[in-house]
């Protein structure tokens, strides 16, 4: 039992490493990122705001994303490419049940809960689209999404004739806002939500097993009886619900959508999270829980970089020097060294603790 | 330093995190000379080689070789190379997706073999003819059989200019004619001056070609010995630690199958038509009987089993259970119906490897209870501490990878999967490949401890010997077809060998 | 093992150059080719060569305004081609030329590289009209250019901020793609006006056309606790990631606001941000070229000559303070 708990740390350890490194370095930096304080909204509801706030919020879509990409990255040992794109239609469905044919009307057409579930079923469907490619016919999964990765913004234009609907209610901006009376942006209880999904999704159904063991040897898991084409499938169509939740908080947040900037670029960010959280991009064990923090680790990262004004442009060059690091880190023969090092300092630890 | 010794290992230590793994080994190798390696599982023989092949890094100790004064520094399998030492791993180390000459130079390209495609499949071709292999250079690697690609390893350390060639179980999954290549093949080079290391569980190997013997226990050294004084049960009780009974002797009277004809078969099938080119086969297994399939490598016995269990797709014939008739299209179906099976390839088909010991014994029957059914951390935790103390596997604990476990005890958390399952019918395809002696001896008595109790095992190995030990009638394959079936008094090593070849005894 | 993947690439390419070909260059013939030849001789042939609609809310308006131009009933018999890659354009001009269209109306997705397709046009004797945008080529090689001046549109969008008088000026500067058009004219006409006014720009920083980023941007300074008092976002989309950001922390904007809101296009969605007064001014970045376009081929037609090559369209901007219900609805793309 300590043994295990031993070893669940351990992959914590590196999203946690990175974490504290930031933390530290924005306290040196400037100690008022951690300054948050208690406002009044336009609406007249009590919001906190500050940089850790703003990294809750931002986070949590990530986070989202991260769940289904781990699952999807530990079954296939490949990552999806397309779930920007992706989030882009489910977004773009959400705002077609929304608006209707009309481009800006004074009244939603639909409840949100209807257009959000709409938006689940066509997500799920495209990731069933990407999971066939993938698990079915055997190609590469970085290839196969690249499709979709091509064509789903076009495709989101198309869902709305090209148009750019508005919604003008403003208790549309409850779900990547906030809800009125509570402080803390709804995004984060959202990914809470999801968090708390996945974790009874792990525990009351075998699937994380399956999908490590898909992961680690098709071959062998096939032998006991589980079907990898489908455990594969199934990866895509659950990232599939996570990006239809993301682009319901995406399109909530400006009430609109750009088919050809929403959510650019946020697959290398899921992708990062999950390689953050110490998991192998190249398939096997996961771990969700270091996902998730890597998530927010990645986003504590960009709003730091956000806040020395480091160019949105640049953004990727920064977290690019973040990805070598983390790949030189997981390199077996860093790795190796590490340990070695570790098991240098573990004796000295270890004897202290007995003479405590 | 003597004359004549191109290899001397000094007081070796090699410690992983938790074990000690190597504790002061000498060891030491002369010109022209065939050295076993003995020892069982976890003694220390793998990690050995791997130290002297600069896989590890050595805690302690000096290697000296080819007579130089200076220790010699070897971090990586490149600088052992560099030295003239060469290895053939007891797991395919090659990649399966290159050609075979393509595997035979890969890493060592120059101006023989490297100018041109046809430059290169020329030389591995003449390489493969002068060692009787026989397997095409342009040949993708993973369209051979395993044999045939353990002997392109060994053709591709052969062809390296090696002064000692490290050979980590290469004859597991060898059969007789081609153990008889390479031994041939081991004297030629032996003649030319090479030092051979052998690591091998085969006793009758050892004393067919080496000269000596180090054994080697719980990661000390036992002793090196002449192998014309260490007679066979010595060597055996020197590797085990304790005196033995006589290894032969297991099969116990009263365990002996005694069912009737008139039982129905717990599995029976007619006309099974295979898709892996073997013809269609009839098969049946009563309740507490052991049989198996035999024949040479390649004969089609793997592939047998495998159809029955559903593990390839089969388009012809009818499969009885229990008497009823039903399909079986996939491992699942198969398992639903209490049959179990352990696959041949034990790295590619069964372990899975990152997983934890736990995870690896109750993975089966976790997917035979469901997908919505998970065993709570205290199930799993019972389950695997059941099995891990029932078939004595070594580990750490339930939570170590199972890939970091040695070839014996990974086989043993297959064995515990299965067994947890707790099947009708168990089909066990070479499950003691690679494994120790006293795990072979294990493994052969909890078959016929399990029949005795009412299993149905089909058990398939290399050694025929095992297989009269356990087995109360054997399937005889030719070819992918069956030719013969013994029993009772016909199950003697001769009547086997006769109805392999296809001729009267 | 290697045929399969093989196979496998080569499938995958196909399928993905299939993808890239409905998204980007997908044709549409405005008659069916049997109508097209009996018609073709009291019709004016065009092809017209743009950008992506989808590309943005202005280029869905320009396609829009050319498609509702170049019909049947106004004489022109019409092609389009839409790509946001240049060699593709020039593949499309190719075959249009090929197919002997009287006009080749051009929008290029780059300044450089059609010299020997225009070329070719003028020797197969079709005229050259490029709108919205500019290429690196010999003025000999076009007939006509119709642009916008983006520079133009900054100074009105600068002289405009100055004339509110504004006790101090902190400005947030949200960029678009770094070394487009837009940006280098609008941000151009900022900095200078900055430095001869003494404006203090705040944070100035690219958000690529993006509404998030300009969000983040936004949030990045409240969050920090500095002031200001002017938002200067490149476009529509960019202020209103600003907006969002602004109502969320409630600090108030538009007229009757604390912070100034401006941006540039003229979306309907935001000359209506104007008209609530939740935004001060917008700039806009005319998408309407076909009347224009519409005017030279007549007067070509007819024998005339243009006075001038390059013709800039007019450009308004608008104060939330006097912009009308009809400006919306008429100048609203």
């Amino acid at each position: 039992m300590k043994l295990r708990k031993m070893t669940f740390n351990k992959q914590l350890l590196i999203p946690l490493i990175a974490l504290l490194a930031l933390a530290i370095f924005n306290l040196l930096a400037d100690p008022s990122f951690y300054k948050i304080t208690l406002g009044y909204n336009s609406a007249g509801n009590p919001v906190l705001s500050g940089y850790l706030i703003t990294i809750l919020d931002y986070g949590s879509e990530l986070a989202i994303l991260a769940i289904g990409m781990t699952l999807v990255t530990a079954a296939t040992g490949g990552q999806d490419i397309s779930v920007g794109a992706a989030i882009a239609i489910a977004g773009s469905v959400i705002l077609r049940v929304l608006c209707g044919t009309e481009t800006s009307p004074a009244h939603m057409k639909a409840p949100v809960i209807v257009a959000f579930l709409i938006a689940v079923v066509v997500a799920m469907l495209f990731g069933a689209f990407n999971g066939t490619l993938v698990s079915v016919f055997n190609i590469p999964p970085m290839v196969a999404t690249l499709i979709l990765y091509t064509a789903g913004r076009s495709i989101a234009a198309w869902i709305n004739n090209n148009q750019l609907p508005i919604v003008n209610e403003k208790s549309f901006h409850v779900y990547g806002g906030f809800i009125p009376g509570i402080p803390i942006p709804t995004p984060f209880f959202i990914a809470v939500i999801c968090a708390g999904l996945t974790a009874l999704m792990l525990k009351f159904t075998t699937l994380g097993l399956y999908t490590q063991a898909v992961g680690i040897n098709e071959k062998s898991s096939r032998l006991n009886g589980i079907n990898p084409t489908f455990i594969k499938f199934l990866t895509f169509v659950i990232l599939g619900v996570c990006v239809a939740v993301a682009a319901l908080i995406k399109v909530s947040r400006l009430s609109t959508i750009n088919y050809s900037v929403i959510a650019k670029d946020i697959e290398m960010d899921a992708i990062l999270a999950v390689a953050l959280g110490g998991n192998a991009l190249s398939g096997g064990k996961f771990n969700m829980p270091a996902s998730i923090l890597g998530a927010y680790v990645i986003q504590f990262l960009t709003t730091t970089l956000y806040k020395c004004n480091v160019s949105s442009a640049a953004l990727s060059a920064y977290k690019a020097v973040v990805v070598i690091v983390l790949v030189v880190l997981s390199a077996p023969t860093v790795k190796d060294k590490l340990s070695k090092f570790w098991n240098k300092v573990k004796p000295a630890t270890s004897k202290e603790k007995e003479a405590a | 330093m003597k004359e004549n010794t191109i290899l001397e290992m000094k007081n070796i230590h090699k410690r992983f995190p938790g074990v000690k793994a190597l504790q002061g080994v000498d060891f030491s190798l002369n010109k022209g000379e065939i050295h076993a390696l003995m020892g069982e599982n976890g003694a220390g023989k793998s990690t050995l080689i791997k130290v002297l092949t600069g896989v590890y890094e050595k805690n302690e100790g000096e290697i000296y070789v080819n007579g130089i004064e200076k220790p010699a520094v070897i971090r990586s399998p490149q600088e052992a190379q560099a030295l003239g030492i060469s290895t053939v791993y007891q797991e395919i180390t090659l990649c399966q997706n290159l050609s075979v000459a393509e595997n035979m130079f890969i890493g060592r390209l120059n101006h023989n073999n490297g100018r041109s495609w046809k430059k290169m499949n020329e030389a591995a071709d003449k390489i493969l003819k002068n060692l009787g292999i026989p397997a095409r250079a342009t040949q993708q690697l993973s369209t051979c059989s395993i044999a045939i690609q353990q002997m392109v390893a060994i053709a591709r350390a052969v062809d390296m200019d090696c002064k000692v060639l490290i050979l980590d179980e290469p004859t597991s999954s060898l059969d007789e004619g081609e153990v008889e290549k390479l031994f041939t093949l081991m004297r030629d080079l032996k003649k030319r001056g090479v030092g051979i290391i052998f690591v091998t569980h085969f006793l009758e190997q050892v004393y067919e070609v080496c000269d000596k013997i180090t054994v080697l226990r719980d990661g000390k050294l036992v002793g090196e010995y002449e192998i014309k004084d260490l007679p066979r049960v010595q060597l055996v009780s020197k590797m085990l630690g304790k005196e033995l009974d006589d290894v032969s002797e297991i099969k116990d009277s009263s365990l002996a199958y005694k069912g009737t004809d008139t039982d129905v078969p717990v599995y029976e099938a007619k006309g099974l038509t295979g898709t892996t080119g073997i013809k269609p086969f009839d098969f049946e297994i009563k309740k507490g009987e052991v049989n198996g399939f035999t024949g040479l490598l390649g004969s089609g016995r793997s592939e047998c089993v495998r159809a029955i269990f559903g593990a390839d797709r089969t388009v012809g014939g009818t499969v009885k259970i229990d008497g009823k008739e039903t399909k079986i299209n996939r491992p699942i179906d198969a398992m639903k119906h209490g049959i179990a099976y352990l696959p041949e390839d034990r790295k590619g088909d069964g372990i899975v490897g990152d997983l934890s010991v736990r995870d690896n014994i109750i993975l089966a029957l976790q997917v035979k209870k469901g997908f919505f059914k998970p065993f709570t951390k205290a199930e799993a935790n019972k389950f695997a501490d059941e099995y891990i103390k029932l078939l004595n596997i070594k580990t750490a604990s339930a939570d170590t990878p199972i890939k970091s476990l040695s070839g014996g005890n990974q086989q043993k958390v297959i064995l515990g999967r299965w067994l947890l399952t707790h099947p009708e019918y168990l089909i066990l395809d070479e499950p003691t490949r690679g494994i120790d002696v006293g795990t072979k001896i294990e493994i052969q008595k909890l078959v016929l401890k399990l029949a005795s109790e009412g299993m149905s095992i089909t058990f398939i190995s290399s050694e025929t010997d095992e297989m009269l030990r356990t087995c109360s009638r054997l399937i005889v394959m030719r070819d992918g077809k069956v030719v013969g079936e013994l029993k009772d008094d016909e199950l003697t090593q001769n009547m086997i060998m006769s109805t392999i070849a296809g001729g009267e005894a | 093992m290697k045929k399969k993947l093989l196979a496998v690439l080569l499938a995958s390419a196909m399928v993905f150059g299939l993808a890239a070909c409905g998204s980007s260059t997908e044709k549409k013939e405005s008659s069916d080719d049997s109508k097209k030849t009996e018609e073709s001789s009291d019709l004016i042939k065009v092809g017209i060569i743009n950008n992506d609609p989808n590309e943005s809310g202005y280029r869905t308006a320009n396609d829009k305004d050319l498609q509702a131009m170049f019909t049947k009933e106004n004489g022109y018999d019409a092609t389009f081609a839409y790509s946001l890659k240049n060699d593709e354009q020039i593949s499309a001009a190719q075959k249009m030329i090929t197919d002997g269209v009287d006009y080749l109306l051009l929008s290029a997705a780059d300044t450089s590289g059609w010299d020997s397709v225009l070329k070719d046009a003028q020797d197969a004797g079709t005229r050259v009209i490029l709108f919205d945008r500019t290429i690196d080529a010999d003025e000999s090689l076009y007939e006509a250019s119709i642009v916008s001046d983006m520079a133009k549109e900054g100074e009105t969008a600068c002289d405009w901020l100055k004339e509110q008088k504004l006790d101090t000026y902190n400005i947030i500067h949200i960029q678009g793609v770094m070394g487009s058009a837009a940006q280098k004219g609008r941000s151009e006409a900022l900095n200078k006006t900055a430095e001869s006014e003494g404006w203090n720009i705040v944070t100035q920083q690219t958000a690529e056309w993006n509404a998030e980023k300009a969000q983040q941007i936004v949030q990045s300074v409240i969050d920090a606790g500095t002031e200001f008092n002017v938002i200067y976002a490149e476009n529509d989309d960019m202020a209103k990631g600003a907006v969002a950001a602004l109502d969320k922390a409630n600090i108030s904007h538009g007229v009757k606001g604390d912070v100034l809101v401006m941006g540039y296009d003229c979306n309907k969605w935001a000359l209506q941000e104007l008209l609530d007064g939740n935004w001060n001014y917008d700039g806009q970045c005319n998408p309407f070229q076909a009347s224009y376009i519409d005017e030279i081929i007549k007067k070509l037609e007819n024998g005339e000559t243009l006075e001038e090559k390059t013709i800039v369209m007019d450009e308004k901007g608008f104060d939330a303070k006097t912009i009308t219900e009809e400006d919306v609805e008429k100048y609203g793309i």
